[in-house]
């Protein structure tokens, strides 16, 4: 590719992580620690979650059941004939914050997406044991070279917001919030004040 | 008068549509490759370049830069001396529609109260300006959402001065965090009324990356912002380091004598913008 000078680390550094995770895989992510996913994971955005919560709401079961999964936020782009997936990168994660304490209630192990989280979700997930990762916002067509596999488990009249399972080999992810509650961001923003 | 028949119109921006969503210009690739050279933290180095990596597989593979294929916003410089046959507004939707059926783009677009897809991507939102000429330009910028969420507008007394208009751009893109997919360009309008600073600051993410305002004192203005905004290091995706936006671009309209309009409108790295002289 003659556009790059440097090869990007993250295909050569990166952790090899499985998932949903196995053992204690979940406990070992430090945040700021560059992983590769691989395994299965689900997917939902906006109107996913205000319809996942409107059942649990209603004391209805979830189409899927979302213990010990990674839940993707993203909405692809559609595929052309042949290919499995259009574009496939991140949409931004505080949007999914009223949602997520609910979901992770259920035991929901980890969520993906990009930018940062409230508080109030960032607690849920310290007291829950959850991760939270984010992968690159805009790099949809590289990061669709990821996926394998992907259908539609529930919601298919939401379009591109309907809760999709995909198959994902090295998906690159950064860590951002761990099981201990720090903070990638946060740690990235003390250490050019110096503190 | 020279006539343009509306199917030219349709036929344009279904081509500016799918163009858009694939084929980076020039000036974003540029400005992302001499971001990624100055770049002084090693994991956005890393990710800038997966930046341009994505730009080339997306050109190549025909897979959008983006899942986020946007709402377009749709600038017409019509030309006094054309007669379009038939419904302008209509071709530019239909345009759009078609585009992102046939490219199979992402249709991001619903009603507000309901959340229900419209299906089709429309409608776009269409600035239709009259010019002196016989041509019609149509600017094409598909707007995606994470990044527009986070644009604002203020309207500021005049005792905030210029001081006042740097201070808000750049306490509202610090305070976008990594959301909006940074490293951005940043729209800035100043001045006019409250609808028109929001459109100048969109029309000004029509400009080449990086090129200046021609008015010296506006120039500053960004060059000032630019440098502010990259000097907290937040960076690329919130990773660190000197490339929180590429570029800011101000464009300024005469105002109220008690008014200071500012609009921010924040454009993310995958910065897709078309245009076509018909």
């Amino acid at each position: 590719m003659s556009l790059l000078r440097y090869r990007p680390a993250f295909f050569d550094e990166l952790k090899e992580v499985e998932v949903p995770f196995q053992g204690d895989a979940l406990q070992s992510l430090a945040a700021g620690d560059l992983i590769s996913l691989t395994g299965t994971i689900y997917t939902g955005r906006d109107q996913t979650h205000r319809r996942l919560c409107a059942l649990l709401d209603e004391g209805k079961a979830l189409p899927v059941d979302l213990a010990g999964q990674l839940l993707y936020y993203v909405g692809p782009s559609p595929a052309r004939p042949g290919r499995v997936v259009g574009a496939a990168g991140p949409t931004t994660s505080y949007r999914m914050d009223a949602y997520t304490p609910q979901l992770l209630a259920l035991g929901l192990k980890a969520t993906l997406g990009k930018g940062s989280r409230t508080m109030a979700v960032r607690e849920a997930m310290r007291e829950n044991g959850v991760v939270y990762l984010a992968t690159i916002g805009g790099a949809g067509a590289l990061l669709s070279q990821c996926i394998k596999s992907c259908e539609v488990v529930a919601f298919p009249d939401a379009g591109p917001e309907a809760l999709f399972r995909m198959e994902v080999e090295r998906f690159p992810a950064v860590v951002i919030n761990d099981v201990q509650g720090r903070d990638y961001y946060e740690m990235v923003a003390n250490a050019r004040k110096g503190v | 008068m020279r006539t343009i028949e509306t199917d030219l119109v349709v036929e344009a921006v279904q081509d500016l549509a799918i163009s858009a969503a694939h084929d980076l210009e020039p000036d974003i690739l540029d400005a992302l490759l001499a971001a990624r050279d100055r770049e002084n933290s090693p994991l956005s180095r890393n990710v800038l370049e997966l930046l341009i990596a994505n730009a080339d597989i997306a050109s190549r593979e025909r897979i959008p830069v983006c899942q986020d294929t946007g709402i377009c916003a749709v600038f017409v410089s019509l030309g006094r001396e054309v007669l379009v046959a038939g419904d302008l507004e209509e071709a530019v939707q239909e345009g759009v529609r078609r585009g992102y059926e046939e490219g199979f783009l992402r249709k991001s677009v619903c009603d507000p109260v309901t959340r229900r897809n419209t299906g089709t991507n429309t409608p776009a939102v269409v600035h239709l300006e009259l010019v002196a000429g016989d041509r019609m330009v149509i600017r094409l910028l598909p707007k995606g959402c994470g990044s527009e969420n986070m644009s604002s507008l203020a309207m500021l007394p005049p005792s905030a001065g210029l001081a006042g208009v740097v201070d808000y751009v750049v306490e509202r893109v610090h305070g976008a965090g990594s959301n909006p997919c940074p490293p951005m360009v940043v729209g800035v309008g100043v001045g006019g009324t409250f609808e028109k600073a929001a459109i100048i600051a969109k029309k000004a993410l029509l400009r080449p990356v990086g090129e200046a305002n021609p008015r010296p004192e506006v120039a500053a203005l960004e060059a000032e912002i630019l440098a502010r905004i990259n000097a907290n290091g937040q960076g690329v995706h919130g990773f660190g380091g000197n490339n929180t936006a590429l570029a800011v671009h101000v464009d300024t309209f005469p105002t109220h004598i008690a008014s200071l309009p500012v609009a921010v409108n924040i454009q993310c790295h995958a910065h897709r913008h078309k245009e076509v002289t018909l």
